[in-house]
């Protein structure tokens, strides 16, 4: 029997009006995280990733935003929930983090203020002095050393590696059910790039939490996740696991990415593949296949690729979708033909 | 945090001893006699002479400028003898035109200022941070659009056409308010009040459109910030996170520009003092120049200079507890 996942999000469609025209942020997004397991989205600057997380909470801004599908967290519809029924699932039962621990917590407060303002609005009986101690444990958890000493220093004082514990500390303060990491390592330096992503790991096996991480860095996903969504011009192009994603990428967009990732296969031929081109305006997307400018494989099959849209389908004889109208055997073939 | 509050003070004692320097000097440097300046047009020579040396005005500018410092903090009498008249610390010196020492003319005008600057400012503010938040949250609306329609009228009226235009309006065809008497607080409030509503509308439109803007774009630049955004994902309410997120971040720079600006107010209103004849330290200062009334020029100059200064040093100090990031440990 197949496990009810802890979040399923369906059909997602995600609108901005602009001055200039409306911009088609998320474009029909489906995906589904269950209980302990994480999931990694993947994609470039402006691919949709990080509104397609902010819909989760309802975050986009309202007067601007239109947002159609359906997400259910638990069961329960998250969109159609109202301001205090949405509020109640803010952080305490689905939490996130953002890019920046150097924005993201207030710098008028103290770290242990806002901590204790985060446990105490979804845990109103607990007196301040109560939810202090559980704030100091909570430091203590995320490895603040002395957090007695520090809980009542301003963000400022601390660095960015502290910042983005204490930015953890903040969110997980309620044990949620869900975290949403929205790069949450972009902004700090590689050592402490592993020693956040090995936290967010061990909590995350303690209490059985799903992740949703966001990101541009395949060598973390490759580290963290357990499936991956790839997306690419507001849509989701390729959904696997990792190691699918990783050993048999399906769709060509994933060989660019895959590409342009440094590993020792390819360092030994010195320089670096790129994807030629941009990413497409979400104000005026293309008509058929979003990728086909920068798609090397589309000339045979070029009548279908620049007037259908493609659809994610399953790849067979692997686990993974694509959305691509070149079978993945004709594609697997011209690559090797590539690489030969 | 002591140390560099000790340390804004000291600066601005310096700071307050020179500006007293430069304003003496230049009032100095002027091509008028102030000695000439104390009797009328058919004054002899002799009374000239004697009441130059009654000022003062006889000794070389540095002694002068001693003088005048020291009657700050100790008082300074003129002349000797039966003629002898003493003008009591803080003494700014003697006004011929009035006949009266500029400190008592100054602190008879300074009350009226105080009021109008004080009563305006709480106005603006109110207003100004009012509208700039209605706006922000309702960026994109109508509310926001009739807002700056509202506020680019107002910045772009002087100060003496509304005032004139309220005066006209209010005063003379509804007739709703007599012409503005000014009358003290403590003595008759009412009339008190009568005289000042008037002013301090004036002098708030202006202003109050300002910071409409200024709010309003400080709370949307807050509104942008992940800590904001952190702050709703941990389910705090709207209220809330306005409150101890979105304002107290928009309204630091607001606070900063604000008591410079309450600062040169208590300076002197001069063009609402003028069109309301209020007797405030602006129609002090504005009569002082067309009499040549030295020492009441300088005078008004400095405490309108100490009343800079010092909000400067007060700004820099609620800078420093505002924002945390700012204390010097």
């Amino acid at each position: 029997m197949e496990k009810i996942p802890l979040l399923s999000v369906e059909n997602l469609n995600v609108e901005f009006s602009t001055p200039d025209g409306v911009v088609h942020a998320v474009n029909n997004v489906s995906f589904a995280v269950e209980s302990g397991k994480t999931l990694g989205i993947v994609g470039e600057s402006g691919s949709g990733k990080s509104v397609t997380a902010s819909s989760i909470l309802k975050l986009n801004s309202g007067v601007t935003a239109k947002t159609q599908g359906a997400i259910l967290f638990n069961g329960r519809d998250v969109l159609g929930a109202d301001d205090k029924a949405i509020r109640s699932i803010r952080g305490s039962e689905i939490a996130m983090i953002f890019q920046d621990p150097l924005s993201a917590l207030n710098p008028y407060y103290t770290i242990g203020n806002q901590i204790v303002e985060a446990y105490r609005v979804h845990h109103r009986d607990v007196k301040k002095g109560a939810a202090r101690k559980i704030a100091l444990e909570m430091l203590h958890r995320v490895g603040i050393p002395n957090p007695e000493a520090r809980i009542d220093e301003y963000p400022h004082q601390f660095s960015g590696g502290m910042r983005q514990r204490i930015v953890i500390a903040t969110a997980l303060i309620n044990s949620p059910k869900l975290l949403i990491a929205d790069e949450p390592t972009t902004a700090l330096d590689v050592t402490v790039q592993a020693q956040i992503l090995d936290l967010m790991k061990d909590i995350q096996k303690e209490n059985s939490m799903a992740i949703i991480l966001i990101t541009h860095d395949l060598g973390v996903v490759a580290e963290t996740c357990d499936d991956v969504a790839v997306m690419y011009g507001g849509r989701i192009v390729e959904k696997a696991t990792v190691n699918e994603l990783f050993l048999t990428p399906t769709h060509p967009y994933s060989f660019g990415l895959l590409g342009a990732v440094r590993s020792l296969d390819n360092s030994a031929r010195g320089e670096l593949q790129t994807i030629a081109g941009s990413p497409p305006s979400l104000l005026h997307l293309p008509s058929g296949c979003s990728f086909l400018p920068r798609c090397g494989y589309a000339q045979q099959n070029l009548a279908q690729c620049s007037s259908v849209v493609p659809e994610l389908g399953k790849v067979s004889p692997t686990e993974s979708f694509s959305a691509c109208h070149l079978r993945t055997e004709a594609l697997i073939s011209l690559k090797m033909k590539e690489i030969a | 945090m002591t140390t560099f509050i000790a340390r804004r003070i000291l600066f601005a004692l310096v700071l307050l001893a020179a500006v007293s320097l430069f304003t003496y000097l230049l009032f100095a440097l002027l091509p008028t006699d102030p000695a000439a300046l104390t009797c009328g047009k058919n004054c002899k020579p002799e009374l000239i002479a004697a009441n130059r040396v009654r000022l003062g005005y006889d000794k070389p500018i540095y002694e002068q400028y001693w003088q005048f410092i020291k009657g700050i903090f100790a008082g300074r009498t003129y002349g000797s003898g039966d003629i002898a008249f003493t003008c009591p610390a803080p003494s700014l010196g003697y006004s011929f035109n009035q006949h009266e020492c500029v400190s008592t003319l100054i602190g008879k005008t300074f009350p009226v200022t105080a009021f109008l600057s004080l009563g305006a400012f709480v106005l603006w503010m109110l207003l100004g941070v009012g509208t700039g938040t209605f706006a922000a949250l309702h960026r994109g609306k109508w509310q926001d659009r009739l807002t700056s329609v509202v506020t680019s009228i107002g910045v772009s009226l002087p100060t003496f056409y509304v005032g004139l235009l309220v005066l006209f309006s209010v005063v003379i065809w509804l007739q709703w308010l007599p012409f503005p008497h000014y009358a003290s607080p403590t003595e008759n409030f009412h009339d008190f009040l009568a005289a000042m509503i008037l002013p301090w509308i004036t002098l708030a439109v202006l202003s109050a459109a300002s910071y409409t803007r200024l709010t309003r774009n400080g709370v949307l630049e807050a509104m942008n910030e992940d800590f904001v955004r952190f702050g709703v994902a941990k389910g705090l309410k709207n209220r809330t996170v306005i409150r101890r997120y979105v304002l107290r971040a928009a309204l630091i720079p607001i606070v900063t520009i604000a008591g410079l600006d309450f600062a040169a107010l208590l300076g002197g209103a001069i063009v609402t003092e003028s069109v309301f004849s209020l007797p405030g330290m602006g129609r002090l200062a504005i009569r002082s120049v067309t009499d040549s009334d030295l020492p009441v020029l300088v005078g008004t100059t400095l405490v309108a200079a100490v009343f800079i200064v010092m909000a400067n040093t007060i700004v820099d100090i609620v800078y420093g507890v505002l924002d945390p990031r700012v204390r010097v440990k």
